[in-house]
């Protein structure tokens, strides 16, 4: 009897490993609290101070949304502030959507040299190229766009060269990288047993790139495209120093334009909290947050739909 | 499994029983000469070389590392970027094994099925006529044929003829891989390599898969590896057994089975090896 006992007691202590247990789980669910904890106040912060411009200064959604004029110090003439921000919004997807059209060939392109045409190459030139792409800081690639993208762009087709041209020419060697790595790691996704299966049916490599690899790859190259235009939509301070900065309207590829973060980059830090200006500017950051949740929810209903498949 | 000069020298002491060919009823259609595969330096295969028969089943059987699969997969060049293969393969009275060689359109004749089942992520209608398609055949009547008989000689037509449209990922094991070889020999091939193709399946899917393999025999030449020595027992005309990179034994397949004449063969069929 003595010996049952003795040995529940063994059983019920809590040995050292147990308590290491309880601890590890302790770290790592408040770190996680943590983050958690951050991006709700950064959420609620931002969108306090963003919905201030319609509820305190009582600027209507529609006309935020969709007014042609940014003059947020200034009264309009039906005595309205003019907190249009459709130029931002506009200018923000033009240049998201072009740098993305422009880079994802590209980036394909280079995906399947890397991971399908010649790996080994891929493997030491191209992917230490790639990692250093993605490692430049953005300012370096505005300054390269400034002094390179801007004067060329000038000279060929006139005007000042500030534009969503040399906007999209600059975010395309910026998204470049990440899209090219994301859709090389969908490509080597792929089962090697759908390459071999291809091919021994008689199929040329190229064949079986085009009709068995990239087809079943697809869903993983979306998520890569999108993850671009998600980086690409946010970038701020490279796109700020060649668009030109004029909240009009872009009337061509090559007039000074402005998008959702180069306002914001530039006119933060001249308001005064609390004022319209300033909660106008918070409406955009809401604006820019509240889209770049949709680009994560476009990236996970793709995942989604993949792993369907 | 690799081996150095020493030890291939001493083996190269070993008895060896190797026959050559003569049916008249099945001549050699394939045949290896001086076959030697490397991976980088390493020397995976040699003293390999076999003739196959045409319409007949030849069983490569062997331990794991035998090089069985390499040997197999030389033969309608799928190992061409990933080792070095010398020497010559005769096929038809060609040799295959030269760089001028078109591999696709060889491959068209020599076809292959794996050991998982590989159907890829579309319709049954689009895996068969996949290969088809890349050749050009595109109307509409012609695939439909095709595709059917394809379906029949692998004995799937019946199971799946109401959902050729539906994804080939949901078929089981055993009906994927009989789609596999629906697919291979939808581009009509003279020869038929299957690298262990059921070993991933249930005795059931196997015992169908070997009735479906004996029915096409009629049309193909069939050359398969296989770990399961029943399986080579009960379908193969011939068997090749390797060990070590090299074919210690080639014969009718009843005389691997029943009286071997090397001892390491009979040691290995009655489960004594190793």
């Amino acid at each position: 009897m003595k010996t049952t006992e003795q040995l529940e007691a063994k059983l019920k202590r809590r040995s050292k490993a147990a308590k290491l247990e309880i601890w590890g789980r302790l770290v790592s669910l408040t770190a996680l609290m943590l983050i958690v904890a951050v991006v709700v106040a950064i959420i609620g912060f931002v969108a306090s101070k963003g919905i201030a411009t319609f509820t305190s200064n009582h600027v209507s959604l529609w006309d935020f949304l969709s007014g042609k004029s940014w003059n947020p110090g200034v009264n309009g003439a039906n005595g309205k502030p003019e907190v249009g921000a459709l130029p931002m919004i506009v200018g923000s997807f033009l240049i998201t959507i072009l740098s993305a059209i422009v880079a994802t060939p590209f980036a394909i392109g280079t995906a399947v040299f890397m991971n399908e045409i010649s790996p080994n190459k891929g493997a030491k030139i191209l992917q230490p190229v790639t990692e250093l792409l993605v490692g430049i800081p953005s300012v370096v690639y505005g300054f390269i766009g400034l002094s390179v993208v801007v004067p060329t762009t000038r000279a060929i087709f006139g005007g000042s060269g500030f534009g969503i041209l040399s906007g999209t020419c600059v975010l395309f060697v910026m998204i470049l990288p990440t899209v090219t790595s994301m859709s090389a790691d969908a490509l080597r996704a792929v089962p090697r047993y759908y390459r071999e299966a291809s091919l021994a049916l008689g199929a040329t490599q190229w064949q079986t790139i085009y009709k068995v690899v990239l087809r079943a790859a697809t869903p993983g190259l979306m998520t890569a495209v999108v993850f671009g235009m998600a980086r690409a939509f946010g970038e701020a301070l490279a796109v700020q120093m060649v668009i030109g900065n004029a909240a009009l309207m872009p009337n061509s590829l090559v007039s000074p334009s402005s998008t959702l973060t180069s306002v914001l980059t530039t006119g933060i830090g001249n308001t005064v909290m609390g004022s319209l200006q300033n909660n106008a500017l918070w409406s955009l950051a809401l604006v820019l947050l509240f889209m770049s949740l949709v680009f994560n929810l476009i990236i996970r209903l793709i995942g989604r739909k993949g792993r369907l498949q | 499994m690799f081996v150095n000069n020493d030890v291939k020298n001493a083996m190269a002491m070993e008895e060896r029983h190797v026959i050559k060919l003569s049916d008249p009823d099945h001549p050699v259609i394939l045949s290896t000469e001086d076959l030697h595969v490397y991976y980088g330096k390493k020397e995976a295969l040699f003293e390999g070389d076999l003739e196959f028969a045409s319409n007949q089943i030849t069983a490569l059987i062997g331990p794991s590392g035998s090089g069985k699969s390499t040997y197999l997969r030389s033969l309608n060049r799928m190992n061409d970027r990933i080792a070095t293969v010398t020497g010559k393969i005769m096929y038809r009275g060609v040799d295959i094994n030269q760089p001028s060689i078109d591999v696709y359109e060889m491959r068209r004749r020599v076809g292959m099925v794996f050991q998982r089942p590989n159907p890829f992520a579309k319709s049954i209608y689009d895996n068969i006529a996949f290969a088809l398609r890349l050749r050009g055949v595109t109307g509409k009547h012609k695939l439909d044929e095709i595709v059917e008989t394809s379906l029949k000689q692998a004995a799937l037509w019946d199971q799946v003829k109401d959902d050729l449209n539906k994804s080939a990922l949901a078929l089981s094991g055993g009906q994927a891989q009989r789609l596999c070889i629906a697919r291979a020999i939808a581009i009509k091939p003279d020869i038929l390599l299957l690298d262990e193709p059921a070993s991933a399946l249930d005795p059931v899917s196997t015992g169908q898969l070997e009735d479906t393999l004996l029915s096409l025999k009629e049309h193909y030449t069939i050359i398969i590896v296989t770990h399961n020595m029943q399986q080579a027992a009960r379908i193969s005309e011939y068997t090749a057994f390797f060990n070590q990179g090299r074919v210690l034994e080639y014969d009718t397949t009843s005389h691997i089975f029943t009286n071997p004449s090397v001892q390491v063969t009979s040691d290995y069929v009655s489960g004594n090896f190793g």
